[in-house]
Formats: structure tokens, sequence, C-alpha cells
């Protein structure tokens, strides 16, 4: 059952047309990142390290080299030596020196498959031949894998220079707890001794991956003059221009960076992996260099999500008010000191009220990959335990778990945990659609279980530029620096032709290279259809005022006493009100008469809003084998003014699916020697179509007032309140709470029969 | 190291192309012959985005040596549409939604043109089990089987005599 379509007055904002770069994508013509090929390329590949922690003691190229066929070696001397500055990377920030180590180690290697050289060859075969002729000396040390063992007083410390931030004073002594933060109000512990009912448990969640299907791949060509051109799909080229200049010490401006087509990122596509290896290997050898990853390299060396251990105290009045929450989550950071634990413990009451609460967090290193974005980063995992103590509190009191919602629900103007009033947010309208819906009604089957769970997440704003001009038969070309991951190009086509007021059709959508067009910052955050379609409205405006201006010089009126509607400009000057003069008649004039009509934006705006949603989950446990499968499934959410449906649905769907698969499946599963046993399809298990049904999807559209059409993001929330649907699903279930994900089918065998 | 000559039909086109004994059907259909629509997100047979169709069989194309598509025929994504004219399947998926990145778009147009041509009138069940072998990350499935569905439908109405 879906929402009706909007009943605004927009004539193409809330429609449902095909998108404009879908026949090529129907038809196996979009290029993506391995499908690029240059002139006279060479195929590189990297040797990884097969240690989850060692030191290098040297590294031996002379037998690589000496093959014919090889072009050039890279390893970690290649690399300059860089400062300690924080870089922006998409949401996150990163130190440039981890950047630069994580793309190639230097003296230590922290995980399994972290690269420590890399061959340029006339051939992928010659090239993966030559990596086993280097010779890596490596004095292997004791690794450290799980959250609550790095921290551990005598585990492996993985970094020297790493003192706990967020902690006063500094410890003197480096450790793998890389930050804590602390984040609060009122008197949760006074509150929580006058509670009249209190839950507590430990919530724990495994690491995952982003699990996109196309493994990360670029092209790299630098030229003598120091200029070089990269080839890339990624979710922001703008950041693997920045941050591939930074590493390897070249200006921006030097750096062209192309982006091709994007076959999914998930935030794990907002950092590099590649390009300054293959720009060094194309500097050694002279010609452009291709890099690839095999799906085995995106397990070992890419970014997961982190897991988590979380300890959670909920206490409540006997009416269902929560009155104190008390809580303390520890994350995966791997390899590299993030910074998730911030937005995990900002998000982790934001749609709920509560006057007493304190959440610590903690970023803890171990011998991992670096955790990168995944969809609204850090908030999956923290919800998860506030759901689930949410979810314990109202059974103890015997009350509904809508209601329950509804009464500590964050409304418009309510503070969050940081203090700042939350704007239209429209998470009681969600949880009512929830109510109201025929799901929560239904009647459950034998061995079934309901479980529901709401979630927010902040969304962002972030700088955009799109640039949109009139072609000479008035036909619109509309180009922006915001890579396409998912239908931006329609909802950019859409928001064009609405301002303009001409017809979808005659838009057209380009992504233009880092050189072509003014910076945009990563495609992520939930933020490209809201400020990357500000800034199309923005220009689209000053396009039309722009035409009114030269209808007035025609017209020979003041440009004030123009309109512009569907039929172009409209002369209102008293007596000349019958002149009008189409886009079409305007355009045609350009070539001889008055110029290229254009305008380009640049925004940075503010006016973002929370998303929010709520997940209803069907769940079967089968008593003998203690697998669950999800038998029926509703997510909802306020998501504004939805620009084209089918993708705002699609989000809510695809993101409900990788939390269930987070809930249900995933997990990477690490030997005694801390190497990856599960870098495949195979075995790391994702959801397919067989595992799940239809998601069933309800658009609340509480309009946002701070954008022109009303647009709040909507890619991440679906990823957060999956988790502790299904976990609070599989509980009723098995009739016995589970607190650890995945819900493998051991585990909840096992919960179910103790005795056995 | 010497190459394997081989001959093949790819999309009713005769081809050819030299290989190495260990190479993939998909890396010659991608590297030699330039057809980069099938995609390689595993290289392990677990993923179907190099689906092909080889002599009225679906295989991962990853799987499959490029010396065995001797003498064979082989069906790829670029040769779904009949010439600019889409196939209902890729129109289906189109209209529907049914893609949001598109990289592993190529390898569910051939395996669900496949089943179609298999069984007209599949159930949501059959559709999901034939379809188990590509995974998609982007859509959680539900627009992928309603497309499948649409284009089902379509194709037995074409089928119908008026």
């Amino acid at each position: 059952m879906n929402a009706p379509e909007s009943k605004r007055a927009f004539r193409y904002v809330g429609t449902r047309p095909v998108r404009p770069d879908g026949v090529e994508k129907v038809t196996g013509k979009a290029i993506y990142g391995p499908d690029y090929q240059a002139a006279n390329m060479l195929h590189g590949a990297i040797l990884r390290s097969p240690h989850a922690h060692a030191r290098v003691r040297s590294i031996d190229t002379k037998k690589a080299e000496a093959l014919t066929g090889v072009k050039a070696v890279v390893t970690g001397a290649d690399f300059p030596t860089t400062e300690h500055i924080i870089m922006a990377v998409g949401e996150s920030s990163s130190d440039l020196v981890h950047l630069s180590r994580n793309c190639m180690a230097q003296d230590k290697v922290l995980y399994d498959g972290h690269a420590v050289a890399a061959v340029a060859a006339t051939s992928d075969e010659i090239a993966r031949e030559a990596l086993d002729l280097i010779e890596v000396d490596y004095e292997v040390l004791p690794h450290v894998l799980g959250i609550e063992e790095a921290l551990a007083d005598d585990a492996p410390v993985l970094h020297d220079d790493v003192f706990t931030k967020g902690v006063n004073p500094t410890p003197d002594k480096p450790s793998n707890a890389a930050m804590r933060v602390e984040m609060g109000k009122g008197d949760p512990e006074k509150a929580m001794a006058d509670a009249d009912v209190t839950v507590s448990g430990r919530y724990t969640c495994e690491a995952v991956h982003q699990g996109y299907i196309e493994p990360h791949a670029c092209v790299s060509a630098w030229d003598s003059d120091g200029q070089v051109r990269i080839w890339a799909s990624s979710q922001g080229h703008f950041a693997v221009r920045s941050l591939t200049a930074k590493i390897l010490l070249i200006s921006e401006a030097d750096i062209r960076v192309t982006p091709l087509e994007i076959g999914g990122g998930f935030g794990g596509k907002t950092t590099i992996y590649l390009e300054p290896v293959a720009t060094l290997l194309s500097k050694k050898s002279g010609r452009p260099v291709r890099l690839a990853m095999s799906r085995a390299e995106v397990f070992r060396a890419s970014g997961p999500a982190p897991g988590a251990v979380i300890d959670i105290t909920m206490g409540a009045n006997k009416d269902g008010m929560i009155t104190a929450v008390d809580m303390e989550f520890k994350y995966h950071a791997g390899a590299y000191p993030a910074i998730t634990a911030h937005s995990g413990a900002s998000s982790a009451l934001s749609h709920y009220t509560i006057e007493n609460s304190r959440v610590i967090g903690w970023e803890v290193l171990c011998n991992r990959p670096g955790t990168k974005a995944y969809r609204a980063p850090g908030a999956p995992q923290s919800i998860y335990a506030v759901e689930c103590a949410l979810d314990e509190i109202a059974e103890k009191l015997g009350m509904d778990k809508i209601e329950i919602r509804l009464k500590n629900a964050a409304r418009p103007g309510d503070p969050n945990i940081m203090g700042i009033p939350q704007g239209e947010i429209g998470y009681v309208e969600c949880l009512e659609a929830a109510r109201d819906h025929p799901h929560w009604s239904a009647p459950l089957g034998p061995n079934q279980g309901r479980g529901i769970a709401g979630g927010a997440w902040g969304n962002y704003g972030g700088p955009s530029t799109a640039q949109v001009s009139i072609a000479e038969d008035g036909t619109v070309l509309v180009t922006t620096g915001s890579p396409d991951i998912g239908g931006s190009r329609a909802a950019m086509a859409m928001m064009a032709a609405e301002t303009l007021q001409v017809p979808y059709e005659k838009v057209r959508v380009a992504i233009a290279d880092t050189s072509s067009i003014g910076y945009s910052m990563v495609t992520g955050g939930s933020r490209t259809t809201f400020a990357t379609g500000l800034a199309v409205t923005n220009a689209s405006n000053e396009i039309i005022e722009n035409l009114k201006g030269r209808a007035a010089n025609i017209w020979e009126v003041n440009a004030s006493e123009v309109a512009w509607g569907e039929e172009g400009a409209v002369c209102l000057a008293e007596g000349k009100t019958d002149e009008t003069m189409s886009l079409a008649a305007l355009a045609a004039r350009t070539t001889f008469m008055v110029g290229a009509i254009g305008a380009e934006s640049s925004v940075n705006p503010g006016g973002f809003l929370p998303g929010v949603g709520v997940h209803i989950c069907d769940t079967e446990v089968d008593p003998e084998t203690g697998h669950a499968k999800v038998v029926r499934y509703t997510a909802i959410q306020d998501v504004g003014q939805p620009i084209h449906p089918d993708y705002v649905e699609g989000q809510m769907q695809g993101g409900a699916v990788q939390g269930i698969g987070w809930a249900l499946n995933e997990a990477y599963l690490y030997n005694d020697k801390g190497c990856l046993d599960n870098p495949g399809f195979l075995d790391y298990r994702m959801p397919v179509a067989s595992d799940v049904p239809m998601i069933d999807t309800v658009m609340v559209e509480k309009f946002n007032p701070g954008h022109p059409y009303g647009i709040k993001g909507v890619g991440e929330v679906p990823i957060v309140p999956p988790l502790g649907a299904v976990a609070c699903s599989v509980s009723e279930a098995a009739g016995v709470r589970m607190r650890d994900l995945p819900l493998t089918p051991d585990r909840v065998h096992e919960a179910m029969h103790p005795d056995d | 190291m010497s190459k394997i000559h081989v001959t093949t039909t790819i999309n009713g086109d005769e081809s050819e192309f030299l290989c190495t004994p260990g190479e993939t059907l998909l890396d010659a259909l991608r590297n030699r012959l330039g057809l980069t629509g099938s995609k390689e997100g595993c290289g392990s047979g677990d993923c179907g985005a190099c689906t092909v169709v080889m002599d009225g069989q679906m295989v991962c194309s990853c799987l499959v040596l490029a010396a065995e598509a001797q003498g064979t025929t082989i069906d790829t994504v670029e040769g779904v549409a009949e010439g600019s004219e889409l196939h209902p399947v890729q129109q289906k998926f189109l209209e529907r939604g049914a893609l949001q990145c598109g990289f592993c778009t190529p390898g569910f147009i051939v395996a669900s043109k496949a089943l179609l041509d298999h069984n007209p009138d599949p159930s949501e069940t059959e559709i999901r089990y034939w379809l188990a072998g590509n995974l998609c990350r982007c859509t959680g499935y539900d627009k992928i089987v309603r497309a499948v569905q649409d284009a089902a439908a379509e194709l037995r109405q074409e089928r119908t005599p008026a």
C-alpha cells in the first residue's frame, strides 16, 4: 500500500517518469568503474598482507621489476611524507597520514589484506605473476579483533601515537581506545533510581560490509608535466581529487577526475583506496594504469560499518514515560581512528524526548579494515539497543508498543540531546501511520512474531554546484558535480522542469568532471536531492529572471512587467498583454543576438531536517532449526516531499533489506590468525530475492519548509529501524529475548533450547 | 603463453577471439570483445552480474572458461533489445524504477528474460527463487520482482491473439 500521489500543485515533482540514464543501464551500455579503458593502459595489481598485524622489515621488489612486461612497482616508500592534518571524508573525517597508509602500508600492516606493494604490467596475468615475486619480510605481531579484547590492558596496541581523544586529561599512554564521547542531560542517576520500572541489557551487533556489487576500480594517467587524469567510480569525485592531491602533494588543479557510473556505495565509496596507488604507478611507468579490486579484496581491505557492544539501562514511570536512559556503547573503529561514535551518540535518542540521559560512546581500534560510512553511520547500532530496551519496557508495563513510542516521541520544537530544537519532523505521523496500517493488526501465524522499531538520522546539506543552460532550441541542460547513485539525475531533471515549467523530457542531466564544474561534496548524507536539487532550482530561477529580461528588452517594457509560465515569457504591460514568447523562441536568438543562456549556483544550505522512520517486521522461526525468515515487512518514513516516489520507495526498501541482512545473516568470520575466512558472497551471506518478501512502503509526506520543494533526505534512515524491528520480531517468535546479532539459526536454536 | 582461437556466435553474430587457457568467458567478453555490459561483481558465481545464456542455458560467465565457448551460441545483455527496441523486461525495469545504481541490472535483465522464455506465468515465489542467484544491494528486490511480473503479463498479452 503506497500513499497516494502528491496532492500538491506540482506538475512533475511527485510523479514517476523514466530516469534519463535508464536505457543505457538496462542495455548494458553504461560505463562503470571497472569498464573504463584508456589507450595504452597498463594493468595494476596490489600485494596485500597475509597477516593481521605485522611489522614490515623489508620489501624486495627486484625480481618483480625484472619480469618481462612489468613497467612499475610501488611500495610505501614511494609515498611522500604527509602531515597529520584532518581531512573531510564524506560525512566523516580522517587523519591524512592514516588515509595515506591505508592506501599503502609503510612500517606496519594493521589488518589482513592491507596493501604493501603494487605492480603495473602489460597484462593482468603478468601483474599478478609479479606480485608472487615480491619478497616481504614480516615480523608478525600479536593481533586483536574484538572490542573488549582490544580494550584489555595487555592488548596489542595498533598505533603508538593514538591517545584517547575526549578524555580529560589526555592519557600519556597510547591505547586502542581512540575516542570517547559523552552526551546527555538532566540527572539520569536520580531519575533511574526514581523510575517505576527499569530494564538493562547488553546488545551486540557485528561489523558488516556495505556490500555494493561493483568492486572499487579506477584508471589514472600521470603526464610528465605533472597533470593527472583519473577516471573512477566514487560517491564524490571531488573527494577523490582532494584526497589524492593531499596524499601525493599535487595541486588540485592538476588532477582532473572524471566520474564513471557508480555501482553502489552506501557510504563506502566516499573515500579512496586505489587512486593514489594507480597515480604513482602511472608516474613511474609513464602510461595510464588501471587498478581494480577483486571481491575478496573488497571484503578484506575496504570499509565495513562498525560492530558494537552496547550496554543500556532504561527507566520509565508506570504510565510509560521514559524518565532515564544510561547507555555506553563501544564501536569498532578498525585499523584507524574513526568518529562514528559521535553520530552514534547524537542519534541514539534523537527521536524521543527524554529528560534525563547519559550516552557514552567509544571508538576502539582493532586489526580489521578501517571502518567507513555505511548509511546513517553509527545510528543503526545505538538505536538498535534503544528500540529493544523500549520494547522490553513496554512488555514489562503491558503497554502497546506504538502507544509507548507515541508517548515519548519527539515533536517539532522539542530539543534534541544537544539542546537544539527539532524542526518539522514527522515521527508522530509515522507512528500513527504504523498504528493505522493493516499490517499492525493482522493476525500472526504459528511460530511467528512481530517487531516494531523506530529510528532517526540527522541528514545533511553541504556544498553543491549546479549549472543550468538552455540549448539553442530551447531544451535544457543540467550539469552537476554529484554522482548519480540511485536515480538522482531524474530528480534533478524534474526539479529543473518544474521550476522552468518545461516538459521533463526536454531536460537532460550530465555529471561533470572536477575541472568542469565547481566543488560538490560527496553523494552521501542523504544530501544530493536536497542540496544539489536546491542548486539546480536556484540556477533555474536565475535563468527565468534572465529570460524575462530578454523578453522585456524585445517588448521594450520593464522586466518587472514580464511573468514566466508554461508558455514562456508573458507580457503584463498595459496594451501588450497578448504578447508571449516561448523558451524556444527566446533560445533561438542565442546564436546571433544576445548570447548564451545559462546560470550556475553554488549552495551550502542549512534547512535540512532529520529523517525518521518506523518499520514493522514479521518473522517466522523454525523451532527445529532456529532459522528465522522475514514473512512480512512494512517501512514507514517521513520523506518530506518525494520528488520521484519510485526512487524514494527504493531507498526505503533497499535500506530495509540491508538492515535485515545485518540483523539475520551478515558477519565477518575471522580465523585465529586474524585473517578473514569469508571474503566472498557465498559465505558472507547478503539477502537474496528468495530471502525476503515484498517491502511495503508508506511515505509520510511532511513538507520541509526549508526547501523550495519540501525535500527531506531519505537515503539513510531506512537502515536504522530494521535491527530493532527484526530482533524484537524474532524474540517474540522464539519466545526468548535475543540481544546478539546476527540472529543466525544456531543462535536462535540455542536460545530456544537452552537445555539441549 | 600460446593462445586458443575460439569461434562462437554472440547475440546472433559470428565472433572470434584469442584467449589464454585460464581465461574466463566473462573476461573474454569484456576485455577482448568490448562487451562490458556483463559485470564482474564477485568472480565466483555468487552475484550473477555476469549472467549470460549459453546454448539456451543460463550461466555465470565468470565460471565458464572462454575456451568452452567454442562452437556455442551466447546471448548477453547487449543482445536483449531488438535493435533499438527494448525487450519488455527492460521496459518494465525502467517503468518500475527497478534499478538504482544499475550495476546488477544487466544480470537481472538476462536472468529475467531467461525465466520468462522458460515460464511465461511465474508466481512471485518462482520469480524470487529464479533470481536468487542475482544479488542486488540497492533495491531490496521489491521493484525488480514487480517489473518481472509486469513484463510477464505484457508478454502473455502479446502472445495471446486478440
